[in-house]
């Protein structure tokens, strides 16, 4: 062990030590071998740690000081929405009424529960543009499976079997094609063209008999707005396909263009991103789906739906695809956006967007002198610089990101979307001021500085955090993925 | 437009669009057709402030029927247990909830330290070599190790206990659609997997056999028989369990398991009206290389420090894209880590006395239901669940219990015809004696 290692729970443990006060034992006890049959009462303890509680409490708070959040510093990282997370929406997930409702009490001993969400919907359904939303799907690429899946029940009711091929541009999330193939489906790709953009020529020839549907992410992974939609749209649906759309963006383009008024027939959201959901580390998310009208009869059940006064579950859907996740969903999260959404209002969403779009358009245009900018145009609510000037010095798009940390900034997205080299993708949200845009912009401008002058500072970048560069060939190469006592 | 949230100041915006070069705000969106630009505001309630909306939330919770006011019985897969105050405080620092997924270990070793202690845990636990950094629920996870067994075997049918957790049952359904597989559910005899069906279906086109421990009836399952019945084919052994439980119950490890899942909310996570929750996954060496989801593992830095990262992203969706036999790109993260940190607190010797209650408690109120006469079907052994005969609908008797402050368990008549006025009760050991005799001489007097 390095004399700076951070100790494991399990480092510190010392038997006979605990961390726990469990209720009181009011009931006669039996001897637990008759309670269990016989072989099933286990004989070896599992090997969790032994700690007092203020030993575990140091534990995770040092922990705590080994990991960058939003609430730490500035999180610039692209497609991620890395934006503030209200503190107003953890206090409300914590009421009894919400945090401590079990999924299968009575319809009518959780009305309130069951009003949250369903005007969720309600208020998702105008932002969208769409006809229904489901709350079910866990997380983002959970609610592409579950809209790929319901593309699938439609064509497959209209007896259309061939319509087996979703077509995905080049600059998509891996998730996209991952999700379009645990739907049963195949994928196909279409070129962007040299703005960026979904080539309307290689659509068209991609396109045809067997297109299940369009992914497309609008604005799309470089964050470039998808000018052609209308012409996407015309050409998709002429051929018998659905449209789907990423809401990965969906924060560059509140009150400014709805998913479903550009074409589009279904729809998730990520709300842990637009929606301040947090991100939690990972997770959990939420990944909404919304459907236009022909596509309702194959939500996931049960629905959500009001009957007079009262809020109900509607399981009797015939054309349903199924369940996709245990009860309603992930319920604490849909409280969460829930709360932001109502905090904002029409006139906030509205600002959110703009703002989310102005500090990026004002970021790409201070850093275009010291980066080379591939796509010259006004971005939405993130862009995309090539570090390719860089690396002709030597210094590579994850040098100039590992030398973020020195500054205790979190980098950029980097080495997405795939098709630019040396990508460094930056989306600032609308939640930081002009000061923290400028003081980034400056280190930026600085660590480009470097490369010219100074490259091994930014090469062996960084310098000042609780580790450096990990060596994660040997991590994969001979995993060690659990604690042995040594 | 003023807003907590916003900070941008006229100013500040008037010296942003200089920089651009444009005139306003709307010039920035002019790459949006005319034809699908929206127009306007959307029709959505107006922007309350934090007071007003604090209080309408609030009041919107209070119609909901709470467990800290009322006593549950209601468990069914999520439990209302013991769940240690510094839980919440761990989990509300922020360095932790407003984090994005730990890609930059440098600045992520608080976050993956934690999830590869988890790792560890759900291993000790389950009796499995490796764990991954958790799933959406214990729903999913199922619906994952069964594809995890169709991609490794080559083989295309699902044996699933009618015993499983039907809503686990209906998502294993829905993903085996996707996938194109079979899925084939072997019936229940005495409310556990009945071996002998088991063995008339079991044959080498079988991916997997999934059965739950303890199963939805809370009775144990007996891995030891179904084991040599799902190897004798080379079928993959998947066990969907409630880790809690384990601290009593011999791991499904022992047992010779390819695959354990689950949920973790048991440990330290709120039942949130069904979610999230925390799905676990674990599985032998073997299959290291196969499982979903993200892991973390040790290595050391440029200077010989220990430390923690992502690894083994060779499986996964960002990499791999259509050649990806999972979709997930995200983990529980902050429920793995309130989990653990419940693990953390229970610890060696909690674990075993929480889950021994769970046993003592649910077997008192197993024995005095039978002293007032009820009859409890299925005769043996169980966990913190059993089933309770009524004569008349569960959902009318549930209905009067609300009324004197108690959640009833949970009816089976939803997925069991033949259970109709069935309960399932859980006794966790969060009830006390007094609310367990306080159930039965309601259920009794509801009865009569």
């Amino acid at each position: 062990m390095h004399n700076q290692d951070q100790a494991l729970i399990f480092e510190s443990s010392t038997p006979g030590r605990i961390g726990y006060s469990l209720p009181e034992m009011d009931v006669p006890e039996l001897d637990l071998s008759s309670l269990l049959p016989e072989g099933y009462l286990r004989s070896e303890e599992p090997e969790l740690p032994e700690v007092s509680e203020l030993d575990i409490m140091r534990h995770y708070t040092a922990l705590s000081r080994r990991n960058h959040g939003v609430d730490s510093g500035f999180y610039p990282l692209g497609s991620c929405t890395m934006k503030y997370n209200p503190k107003i929406n953890e206090n409300v997930a914590r009421f009894n009424g919400f945090a401590h409702v079990h999924p299968l009490q009575d319809e009518s001993s959780v009305q309130g529960a069951l009003e949250l969400l369903y005007d969720l919907q309600q208020h998702l359904i105008e932002i969208t543009g769409m006809d229904e939303v489901t709350l079910q799907p866990a997380a983002g690429a959970h609610g592409e499976w579950t809209g790929l899946m319901m593309i699938r029940a439609y064509h497959e009711a209209n007896g259309d079997l061939k319509r087996t091929k979703v077509i995905v541009p080049d600059s998509a999330h891996g998730t996209n094609p991952a999700s379009a193939t645990v739907a049963g489906l195949e994928t196909i790709t279409v070129k962007s063209n040299e703005f960026g953009l979904v080539d309307l020529d290689d659509l068209k020839r991609v396109v045809g008999e067997d297109t299940a549907a369009l992914m497309l992410t609008n604005p799309n992974t470089l964050g470039l707005f998808e000018e052609n939609i209308v012409e996407m749209a015309e050409i998709v649906h002429a051929a018998g396909g659905k449209l789907y759309y990423d809401g990965a963006n969906l924060n560059a383009v509140l009150s400014k263009a709805r998913p479903g008024d550009m074409g589009f027939d279904v729809v998730h959201l990520n709300l842990h991103k637009t929606f301040t959901g947090p991100h939690g580390g990972g997770g959990p998310g939420s990944g909404p789906v919304g459907v236009k009208a022909d596509l309702i009869p194959y939500l996931p059940k049960p629905v959500i739906t009001k009957r007079g006064e009262e809020f109900v579950f509607d399981y009797d859907r015939p054309q349903s695809i199924g369940r996709v996740k245990p009860y309603y969903g992930n319920f604490g999260i849909n409280v969460r956006a829930y709360t932001y959404i109502r905090s904002m209002g029409p006139d906030g969403l509205k600002a959110v967007t703009e703002y989310a779009v102005l500090n990026a358009n004002y970021m790409m245009r201070r850093l275009a002198e010291y980066y080379d900018l591939p796509f010259d145009k006004h971005c939405k609510h993130e862009f995309v610089l090539s570090g390719r000037r860089q690396k002709k010095l030597g210094v590579r798009t994850l040098d100039i990101a590992k030398r973020l940390l020195d500054f205790g900034y979190h980098p950029p997205t980097i080495y997405f979307p795939l098709n630019v080299e040396e990508c460094i993708m930056i989306e600032p949200t609308e939640t930081e001021s002009k000061e923290t845009l400028d003081s980034f912009i400056d280190i930026m401008i600085q660590i480009a500085k470097e490369a010219e002058e100074n490259p091994e500072i930014v090469q062996e970048a960084p310098h000042t955090t609780v580790v450096g560069r990990m060596d994660e060939a040997t991590a994969a190469r001979k995993p060690i993925l659990k604690y042995q006592k040594a | 437009m003023k807003h907590r949230y916003l900070p941008m100041t006229e100013e500040d915006k008037k010296a942003m669009l200089e920089t651009i070069g444009v005139n306003s705000v709307d010039q920035l969106f002019s790459d949006i057709p005319e034809k699908v630009r929206f127009k306007g505001e959307y029709n959505i309630k107006a922007a309350k402030s934090e007071t007003t909306l604090m209080k309408e939330l609030f009041q919107m919770a209070s119609r909901n029927a709470d467990l800290k006011t009322n006593a549950s019985f209601l468990g069914a897969g999520v439990y209302d247990h013991y769940m240690p105050v510094i839980v919440d405080h761990v989990i509300s620092r922020s360095e932790f909830y407003t984090a994005y997924t730990p890609y930059q270990p440098e600045i992520s070793q608080g976050e993956l330290q934690a999830i590869f202690e988890f790792q560890t845990m759900i291993c000790e636990l389950t009796g499995m070599d490796v764990a991954n950094s958790s799933m959406y629920d214990g729903g999913t996870a199922l619906a994952e190790a069964a594809m995890l067994s169709a991609g490794h075997t080559k083989r295309k049918k699902i044996i699933v206990s009618g015993a499983v957790h039907p809503e686990s049952r209906e998502v294993l359904k829905t993903y085996a659609k996707g996938q194109y597989l079979e899925v084939i559910e072997v019936p229940v005899n005495d409310g556990i997997t009945d071996t002998q069906a088991l063995k008339g279906l079991a044959n080498e086109e079988i991916a997997a056999v999934i059965v739950q421990y303890p199963n939805f009836f809370g009775r144990i399952e007996p891995l030891k028989e179904l084991e040599e019945i799902v190897h004798a084919n080379k079928s993959l052994f998947v066990v969907s369990s409630n880790p809690l439980s384990l601290g009593v119950l011999t791991p499904p490890g022992k047992f010779g398991a390819d695959i354990v899942i689950g949920d973790a909310q048991p440990f330290g996570i709120p039942t949130a009206f069904g979610g999230p929750h925390c799905g676990y996954f674990a599985v032998t060496t073997k299959l290291m290389r196969k499982v979903p989801g993200r892991l973390v593992g040790q290595t050391t830095d440029d200077q010989g420090r220990r430390g923690f990262v992502l690894t083994l992203q060779a499986r996964e969706q960002h990499i791999r894209r259509d050649k990806a036999t999972s979709n997930i790109c995200s983990n529980q993260a902050l429920n793995a880590l309130a989990a653990s940190v419940a693990m953390t607190a229970l610890g060696k010797k909690g674990v075993r006395e929480m889950a021994a209650a769970n046993l003592q408690k649910a077997h008192y109120a197993k024995t005095v239901f039978k002293e007032a006469g009820f009859q409890v079907v299925y005769e043996g052994h169980s966990f913190n669940e059993f089933v309770l005969k009524l004569n008349k609908p569960v959902k009318e008797i549930n209905q009067a219990l609300l009324q004197k402050g108690i959640i009833g368990g949970y009816d089976l008549g939803r997925d069991y015809p033949e259970l109709a006025n069935h309960m399932l009760v859980a006794v966790t050991e969060q009830r006390t004696k007094e609310e367990i005799d306080t159930l039965v001489k309601e259920v009794g007097d509801l009865h009569a």
